[in-house]
Formats: C-alpha cells, structure tokens, sequence
C-alpha cells in the first residue's frame, strides 16, 4: 500500500499546466522541466539552497510570493512564474544589481558569459534608474592570489563561492563580511587572497555567475613569448581539457578534441606540443615503483598521491605531519616541465631562458604550483605558464580560428605518446587505477589482462576498493574534493580507517570538473560526460599501461636508467614544505 | 508535585513576612541609569547605621526589576501606605526613612505630580499611567526581587508548571493555550497554540525551545523588562512549553546589550535549577529540561527566528528561507518552537488562570493584554501593559498624559522600523494585530513613538529606513540594495534634490522590497514608507515641489531671514556667523546671502531683538 503511494503519478500545476514531478528537490526544477526558464543567480544545483537573489520568485497560491530554489515541491501546488509581482521583483533586482555593479563590461574577464548581462540583457533592462556607484566607493581590486583574482566591485553577492569553498572544500577561506549594503565576501580580517590558506583550487571562480572572481590570466605573457623570434615555445595539453574545451565551440561535454586542439595550438603559434598524458605515465613508473618500495619495507603507507597541487597546498598548510606520506613525485605537469627543460635543452643545444614551457591545465592550482622554488633550476621555472582550459579558449578566439573546421593533428614527438593509463588521470579515481595497473605487474610478475577497475570509477567524493594482486591485499581509497579528503585523514589517524594507497583530487570528480575548466556548475551532469569520454579514449589505446609505453621505455634508456634511479630522482620528485606555521601567523 | 510548590511557597512567604516594611526600589536598566544603585545602597546603610529606636518599624529594601514609568526614575514603591516616590535621589533616603517608614507619613515633595491637574498623587491606583493600565505579564516586574526565587514563588511562580505535570498532558495544555488565542508577542502575531502544535507534531528524539529575547527595535524594551524584572516567570513558560512540545532543552537568546537581564537570567536559572526548577526529574517528576543562555552579537536581524537560530549554532546571523520552518528543521536541524520572551510569559498566567481568563481581555482575534513601550512627545513615557484592542487615544491621552507642552498630536509610529504609521484618524482604531495590520503598520514588539506637530513625517521615513539599511543582513538583493536605495531618494527629499520621478520611483521599489525580500525585516522595511505616503503624501510633495519642509525641519529646506523692521543692524550675528554669509552696515539692516548660508542657526539664536528667523 505504501509502495503504491510513493509509486503514484505526483504533479502540481505551472502556469496551469499540470506537470510531474518525481525526485525534484525543488520547485524550480519542475518549472525548468515544465520548459521555462526561471532566471537564477544565486542557485547551483550542487551546491546547498541559498535563496538570496529572489530571481526565481513564483507565486504559490496560498503561499504568497516564494522563491522556488528553496519550495520543496508539494502535490496539487498552483504555481505562477510569470505574474505582474513576480516580474517586477526580478527586473527590480537585476536594476538594482546593476546599479550597485561595476559596469565596465565591454573590458570584463566575463562578458559574454556572465549571468547578470544576459538577464539583464533578457529581461530587457534598458536603463538603471538608481544612482551609479561613484568612483570612490569602489574598493580595491585583489590581484595577490597566484590563481584567482576578486574584484568585489563586480560581485553580486549570490553566495556562490562562499559555499564551494565550505561546501566543496570545507576550507571557508571567503566569506561574507560586515552588513547590508556594506557587505562583502572576504577573506577573515580583509586579508588579501595571496596572505590565506587558499589552495588556488578555483572553485569559487566556477561558480562566480559575474566577474568578481576570475582566473588570473597568463594569456597575454602567452603571446609575447610566442610572437618572440628568439624564444621556442612548447606546450603540454592535461588530459582532462581535451573532454571540456570543445564545449565552448559546441561540442558535447565529453567529446574528445584532442586533435583540433593540437592543431589550434599550432596556428597560434607554438613551437611543439607535447601531451601531458606521456608525463602521467612518467609518474606511473616513479609513482608505483615508489609505492612497491614503500610497501615491501612497510613505511609511509599509506601513499597519498601527489599530482593535484591543492591536495598538496592543503596538506602543507593543515597536516605537515603527514607529508611523509605523499608520493615525492612531482606531478605530470611538473615531470614534464623538469624533462622539457632538460632534455631538450641539450638536444637542441639552447638555454633554458629561450624555451618557454607553457602547460594547458584544467587546473588554477597548476599555475601557483609552476611557481614553487623547488621548481626553478638557475632562477628559471621548468613551466614557465600555465594556460587554464578557459584561458586557451579566449586564445582561439583572439585568434579567430575556427575551431570546427580545423584539420585535427598529432601532438609531437617523443613526448606525445602516451597509455590509456595516463589519459586517465584527468578523472577521480585514474590515479589509482593506473598506478594499480602497474603495480600489479611489477609486484605479481604476471601479465595484467582485464585493465578496467571500474569500482574506482564514479562521481562518488569517497571510494574504498581492495585490489588483490594474486594474494597480496592492497587497499586504495579513492577521494575528491578536500572535504572529504579532511574526513579521510581524520580517519586514518584515528585508526578508523586502513588503506595503502589514497587518491586525492581536490576538485569535485577530478581533473575534468578543475576550476580552470568552461564553467560547469549550472550543469553537474557535463562533469560525468567529460569522464566518460577519458575512460573511452582510455579504451581506445593501444596500450593501457604506463610501463607498456615505448616513449617512456625509450626515456628511461636513453636518460634516466630506471624508475626511481638518482638521475629519476633529480628531475622527476621533489620535496614538501610544513606551511602550517606561516599559515597560522598569517591568522 | 503541586504540594512542593505550595509547601515551598508558605516557608518562603514566611522568611519574607519577618523582614519588615518592603521599600520596592526600581533597579531596571533605566532607574539604575538615574543612579537607583545609590539609592539602593542609602538604604541598606540606613536599615544597619541609624540610631534607632524600639518603636522604629524593620524595613527591607528590595531591588526590583523595571516599574514601567521609567522617565519619573528612580521610583521608590512603598507598598504600607501605597505610595510611588518618583525621581527619588540619594540625598531623600533619610527623609523616606524617618518620615514615610518610622514616621508612618508619606513624604509628599517626592509624590508623581498629575501633568493635567498639578496635584500630587497620593495612592499608587490615582496615578493615570498606572490605573488605566491592565498588567499581566508585567504584574510582578517592580513588586518583587528578581534574584531571588523565593520572591517569585510568593507569588504564585511555578504553580502553573507544577499544576501541567501533576495533571496536564501536553496535549491538554497546548489545547489550553491554542483556546486562550494567544498570539505570538513578538510582532507577527502567530498563534502560539498552532506553533506549539506543529512542533509537538513533528517526530525527533530531540527538540528545542527557544526563547527570543534579541528585543532590537529602537525604544522597545518590554521583553528587557521582564527579564529583568520577573525571570522566574519566562523560565517557568519555557519549561511548560518544553513539556507540551517534548523538548528537553531551551536556549534564551538575549542580546549582549542587556548585560542586567543576562545576570539576573543566568541567577534565576541557577537557582530553579538547584531547587529542582528546572533540570533533570523537575519537581520530581519525569520531565528533564535545561535553559542556556546564548549573547547575540547586537546584530537586529538576529530577532528573526531562523537568522537567530544561525546565531546560536554559531554561523553568521542570516536568515534562511521558510520552509523549512523551525518546527520541522530549527535549531541544528531538530524541531524548535521559537516564542518571544513576552509571549512565554503570558503561559503560567493562562495555564493558572485558564483560556477563559486570558479572553476576557483584548478582542476576538487578539486576545490577553499587550506591552508597549511608549515614548516620545507624550507627558508620560515608559512601559504599560494593556488590553488588545486598547484605542491609540487611551494610550497617548490617558496613560500617556497627553502631548507634551500642549502641542497637538500628529502621528505615532507604531512597531519601530517594521511598523508604520498612524496618525489623528487611526486614534481611536483598537490596537489589535488585524485591525493595525490593515491600517499598514503592526504591533510588531510594541514600539510606540508618539509625534507632535513639530516632526517632519519624510525625516521619520528616513530615519527608520536608516535604520533597517544598516541592519539588513546583505542576504537577499530586494533588502541588500533595495533599502539602499530607498534611503538614497529619502535623504534627496528631505534634502530638496528629489523630483517627482523619484517619489514615483520610491513607492515602485518600497513594493518590491516588500514583495521580493528574503525573511521579515526586509518584508517589513518599507512599511514606514509605505504608511507615511499614505497618510502624509502631501508633505513629501512640499518636500519635492515647493522645496519646503511643512514642520521646519528638514535643514536643507530652511531659509534664515532677517527681518529688516526688527533688525537694529547691532552686527552681533555677523560676527558669529560661521561662513561670513552675513554683511551689512552699522545700525542698518542686515543681510544673509543664502548662497553662503549653512543654515546652522547661530545668528538665530544669538540675535538680541529676534529679528532673524528661520522660514
């Protein structure tokens, strides 16, 4: 009987239209699903309910006036979107945004693809009746941040960042200060962005509907190395941008463009283009051949992976008694930043300074990391710059080429060939299977046939599996996003939790869902179909695992012996820094 | 577990009785501002220091919480011969003492002068503030010590909560209260029986009561009052309402600026609970509850139930959006049942006395009696306590004494900022919930600012909309930007820059405020714009076109003139004016370039022949 209710047909009527409704969590999304656009600043599916912005007002008979992203639905609601207050409302709150914005958008980071111009742009708000902002009110604009910038004459106060960072991240680095008009988000104490905790991780900027936080961009100092005759420039492209950047063209989420990306990048002008994909296998080789080591004498376990630089930021700044812990590989980018600079250098018999290392991330963190001391050989970085995905698309349009039309090409030599393994790395859970895939040859002797380890697969923040690697046990927990990673942790030292490998990404569903990625928020759904299409380029290699690259056999024959040899060692691990105290004077 | 009670009563009416003569003295926040203290502490030297003799009768000096009339502080009550001292200092200790207590003769220089009759008044009943008054909830604020339980159960504490659980069930005493039709106190005038319902119906191992007690409206300081003056009394509420709802453990939200409220709050909860008040097994019993007193930050918001509940769990103090509500998903996300200070202590009254009782005060619909704290240019300022449905007149022209100086009566602002205002058609309309409601203003907390002809009613506007501009949260845009706005074409008006666009443009904003904003402050925020367009359009429209203000005072809108046939050309303005806007010659007329003027008044008040005016 109870079964036979819950089953039962429920619906409620929008604009006197009756339409179903199942597992929506509020009424907005039925008026969505009813095909009608309820305008929306402050909601983001994935993040909690906030209901500031009152765009998505609706009139509820018997309930006045409510806003619909925060009205779970109920059976037999009469719901108006459209009437005379709840239109007024709307247009009242986009002219009074805008008349408290920063109207400069003609040089905004974010015209074109910012929520407030296109509602104020559909909702036909033809002049702002308020009195502007004078000159004088605005405040100063916060460039200290390697990542991010915040420019809080631009914010509109939906929320949006302060709850991915304390939702997504558990950090809370931002949040509101002081009252009414004078409110702002900020970092405790009006602190700069550069002076905090941030791990540059940018998922504040991909949720920010406006331009009060942006990715600080290298795009510029991009061109002027490249139109420089006497500077070669090469690139490495990450894998999760290959499945997100043809979003911007019109491509599916999910669709592979690797080959028109190569190609757009050569039209702009770099020199060579490398993949990212043949370093994740460099640092499957290091990384596995460390964990069997580490394994065999039972120390450090477990291994944390070290390839996401905000993981690595928050472990410094929160736990710098666990750096034991991770993995000294440096992370692909870093690898390969480190080989580029060596290797081809010598080859090519040029100095550092006149090769420019540029890297294609889905990443803001990638950029702070490129900048890490450790990462310099004579006052020269390995990766010069670091393009985010979003950055590389404003490139190609700069450009004007047409994405759709171009011949797709092939990254170069020798350090575009790369495995399944590593295209796999740009998704949650890649890491692991990779490393796994490795680890079992090396450890059992025996050749691995059925690759796929689909339980480390999936948009799920926690995943426990245990690989038996013909009779040795060996547990790997699989983690996104620092909220649950800081769960983790508490859990390991607390002896709660035993694993020998832990994962950790701090951007939700890895790699593809990275704060340097076109922005996704309004459609969480597009994170799932970006990993889909890495496990489809991944089941479409020749080779699956790292250790089966030839490039890379090559690599460590010519230059580097073996995994984790003195020469490995120089260019491809590192070291970490206890943050925690300059992190805790700053408070 | 009502023969405890009653047992305890008797022991501590008995201690109390060998005390001798009781000399109330009003220790509430405003009498201690006038220096109560001192006169508490004359007292207590004189009980120990003077000579005295064997006819000499004891006295005790009780320090009570607010008697209500607190602009005649400090007010000494002296209950033998029913008489009220008003403006009691320290130097007529000695004379009450020997006259009054050892003498038996009312000292009649420090009686309450009647402002219509100028005579003084003998017995407390002929005191017009007090004989028209009908106190409820506030019977006990100035008759006993609030610090002590004692006094409480003298008279009559914690009978109505012994009475519940000897014979009540939780559902008969929400069928009490939900017949008594109390209303919630605190400004929205929810019936507290179907709130009590609702959380008692909502199914958790845990939930909360929350008693809110962040009184933020400016002037209003009832709920202060009570707490200050009668703890015992909203403790004792809570703990019914724990019983009918099942919670076993209450927060009072208070804010830090009732510094005496939170001590005299935290005395009483101690001591209910070491005599088994409150706590584990009360009076014996089953039923466990516990009262934590949580210090808000000052912030006006946080007097909205779901931003107050943020405040408690320590988040920042914004309201979220209703539903949920509080008694599905309050405090830490259990059903919580949120009423305000006064409405609690209305409970013990209704539970003892009965639903019928509580009826027979006040209307239909707003039943029992209402706190107002009524203050501005009526003879009479303080807190009173009256029936629902009381007319505007009764309140201003009986209790209050009416306008001071014999001005004449313009409007009263009725529920600080959330409110709105009436004025001289409204004053005989009852003050109910509905009936203010549909005149566009509420009862709110029960703020009452009474004006005279000499206040600019656009200035008012301004002033409260100031007022809730700096309090809105920043959550929601409509009340973020919205009251921003508004302030901003209020202070054009009051400064003669408006046009009539912009009066347009206000009214169109004011209704979206009201219609879009988030929680209550911003529904409510345009409310004194919206009442005062109503009623006293005219005078923004004086503002606009004529560039005048009708009652003077809008500074940017006067002009200072001199009047040549009065003015002896003395020069003295001249040479005080602070900008040199004044010139002339010796001896004939002057003159004021208004070019320069700043309208600071000076020359106004320092011409010797009032010859320079201001129009």
């Amino acid at each position: 009987m109870a079964n036979n209710m819950e089953t039962q047909k429920k619906t409620l009527f929008v604009d006197g239209c009756e339409v179903e409704f199942t597992n929506e969590k509020n009424l907005l999304q039925v008026i969505r699903k009813a095909g009608i656009e309820v305008p929306t600043f402050c909601y983001r599916p994935d993040l909690s309910q906030y209901g500031a912005c009152r765009m998505c007002v609706v009139e509820v008979e018997g309930r006045g006036i409510q806003s619909s992203c925060t009205m779970p639905p109920e059976p037999g609601l009469k719901v108006h979107v459209n009437t005379e207050r709840t239109r007024r409302i709307r247009k009242m709150v986009v002219e009074l945004l805008l008349a408290n914005h920063d109207r400069e958008c003609t040089t905004c980071e974010r015209s074109g693809d910012c929520e407030l111009q296109f509602w104020a742009n559909k909702l036909g708000i033809k002049h702002v009746r308020f009195g502007k902002k004078r000159e004088s009110q605005y405040l100063p604009v916060d460039d200290t941040n390697p990542s991010i910038v915040r420019n809080p004459n631009k914010c509109i106060l939906c929320g949006a960042c302060v709850r991915a960072c304390n939702e997504i991240q558990g950090l809370g680095i931002i949040d509101f200060a002081n009252r009414g008009s004078k409110t702002v988000v900020a970092p405790a104490y009006n602190k700069h962005l550069g002076d905090v905790d941030c791990i540059f991780c940018g998922q504040c900027v991909a949720v920010c509907p406006v331009g009060a936080l942006t990715i600080k961009s290298d795009v510029q100092n991009v061109w002027d190395e490249i139109v420089n005759p006497k500077k070669q420039v090469v690139c490495q492209i990450a894998p999760a941008v290959r499945v997100a950047l043809g979003e911007a063209f019109g491509l599916e989420a999910g669709e592979n463009s690797i080959g028109l990306i190569i190609a757009a990048l050569k039209k702009i002008g770099f020199d060579k283009v490398f993949d990212t994909n043949f370093a994740a296998d460099l640092t499957i080789m290091e990384e596995a051949t460390e964990f069997v080591t580490r394994f065999k004498e039972g120390k450090n376990l477990p291994i944390f992976t070290s390839c996401c630089p905000a993981w690595v930021r928050f472990l410094e700044n929160h736990h710098p008694d666990m750096l034991n812990h991770l993995s000294t590989c440096r992370s692909p980018q870093q690898m390969f930043g480190s080989l580029v600079k060596d290797v081809i250098t010598k080859e090519e018999g040029i100095s550092r300074d006149e090769l420019v290392s540029v890297s294609i991330m889905p990443c803001t963190a990638k950029k702070a990391e490129c900048k890490r001391e450790e990462f310099y050989v004579d006052k020269n970085p390995d990766v010069d710059y670091v393009l985010t995905t979003h950055e590389l698309i404003s490139m190609i349009k700069e450009a004007g080429i047409d994405f759709n039309k171009l011949e797709p090409q092939s990254a170069d030599s020798p350090y575009g060939l790369f495995t399944g393994a590593g295209t796999i790395f740009g998704a949650s859970g890649g890491v692991a299977e990779a490393a796994a895939r490795t680890a079992y040859e090396v450890v059992t002797g025996k050749k691995l046939e059925d690759v796929d380890i689909k339980a480390m697969r999936g948009a799920n923040t926690f995943k426990s599996i245990e690989l038996d690697l013909e009779g040795t046990k060996v547990k790997v927990v699989v983690v996104n996003t620092i909220k649950e990673a800081e769960e983790v942790l508490q859990k390991i030292k607390s002896g709660e939790l035993e694993c020998h490998i832990l994962e950790v990404m701090a951007c939700p569903g890895g790699c593809i869902g990275g704060g340097g990625q076109p922005i996704s928020c309004s459609a969480p759904e597009k994170k799932l179909k970006r990993a889909a299409g890495l496990y489809d380029d991944d089941a479409h290699q020749k080779y699956r695992k790292s250790h089966d690259n030839p490039a890379i056999q090559e690599l460590y024959k010519k230059w580097l012996e073996k995994p984790n040899s003195h020469k490995a060692h120089e260019l491809l691990h590192t070291h970490y820094k206890n943050r925690f105290e300059t992190s805790y004077k700053n408070v | 577990m009502l023969d405890i009670v009653e047992q305890e009563r008797k022991k501590a009416e008995r201690r109390l009785a060998s005390t001798g003569i009781r000399v109330l003295v009003c220790a509430g926040t405003g009498c201690v501002a006038n220096g109560s203290l001192e006169v508490i502490k004359k007292f207590e030297e004189f009980g120990l220091n003077v000579e005295k003799l064997p006819e000499h009768k004891d006295f005790t000096t009780v320090k009570t919480g607010c008697h209500g009339f607190c602009e005649k502080g400090v007010l000494v009550v002296i209950p033998d011969l029913d008489v009220t001292y008003v403006k009691v200092k320290k130097e007529d200790v000695e004379e009450i003492v020997r006259k009054h207590i050892y003498g038996g003769e009312v000292v009649e220089r420090l009686l309450y002068v009647d402002p219509k009759t100028n005579k003084h008044i003998f017995r407390n009943e002929d005191i017009e503030f007090y004989s028209k008054q009908t106190r409820t909830s506030l019977c006990n604020c100035g008759n006993i010590n609030p610090e002590e339980l004692d006094e409480a159960l003298c008279v009559g504490g914690y009978e109505a909560l012994a009475r519940v659980l000897e014979e009540q069930t939780p559902e008969e005493v929400i069928k009490t209260i939900t017949d008594s039709g109390l209303r919630g106190r605190g400004g929205g005038g929810f019936p507290t029986g179907r709130k009590w319902q609702f959380t008692a119906m909502a199914q958790n191992d845990k939930k909360y009561v929350v008693c809110n007690g962040d009184e933020g409206d400016p002037g209003a300081f009832m709920d202060r009052s009570i707490m200050e003056g009668d703890p015992h009394k909203l403790i004792e509420g809570m703990a019914i309402a724990a019983y009918a709802i099942g919670a076993d453990e209450g927060y009072i939200y208070v804010r830090a600026e009732y510094p005496m409220a939170i001590k005299r709050l935290r005395i009483a909860i101690k001591e209910a609970e070491e005599r088994g008040y409150l706590g584990e097994n009360i009076l014996g019993s089953n039923m466990n509850f516990t009262i934590h007193i949580k210090e808000g930050a000052g912030a006006f918001v946080c007097g909205e139930e779901t931003a107050l509940l943020a405040s408690i769990e320590g988040e920042r103090g914004m309201p979220r959006p209703k539903p949920p509500f509080p008694a599905n998903k309050g405090l830490f996300g259990k059903p919580t049942l949120i009423n305000n200070v006064e409405t609690f202590a209305n409970v013990p009254l209704i539970i003892k006395n009965g639903a019928q009782w509580f009826r027979s005060f006040g209307t239909e619909k707003s039943a029992g009696t209402k706190t107002f704290a009524l203050t501005g240019e009526v003879n009479n300022t303080g807190l009173i306590e009256v029936p629902m449905g009381t007319t505007l007149r009764e309140i201003i022209f009986e209790i209050g004494g009416g306008i001071r100086n014999g001005k004449k009566f313009k409007a009263a602002q009725i529920g600080g900022p959330s409110g709105g205002c009436l004025t001289e058609e409204h004053l005989d309309l009852p003050m109910d919930y509905d009936s203010l409601i549909q005149a566009g203003a509420m009862v709110g907390s029960g703020g009452l600012v009474v004006m005279n002809e000499d206040t600019c009613i656009v200035e008012v506007a301004r002033f409260f909309m100031h007022f809730t501009q700096v309090e809105s949260c920043g959550k929601c845009v409509p009340c973020r930007e919205g009251t921003k706005n508004m302030l901003a074409i209020l202070e054009k008006i009051v400064r003669g820059k408006a046009t009539m666009e912009d009066l347009d443009l206000l009214e169109e904003l004011a209704h979206a405020v009201k219609d879009g904003s988030l929680c209550g402050l911003g529904k409510t925020a345009p409310n004194p714009v919206l009442s005062t367009l109503k009623y006293f359009r005219d005078e923004y429209i004086a503002h606009i076109r004529d560039k005048k203000c009708p009652a003077g005072v809008c500074s940017a809108l006067k002009t200072i003139q001199i009047q040549e046939d009065l003015c002896k050309g003395c020069s003295k303005c001249a040479r005080q004016c602070p900008v040199g806007a004044i010139s002339g010659q010796i001896k004939s007329p002057y003159k004021i370039d208004q070019s320069k003027c700043i309208k600071c008044g000076v020359c106004v008040d320092t011409c010797p022949f009032k010859a320079i005016k201001e129009v």
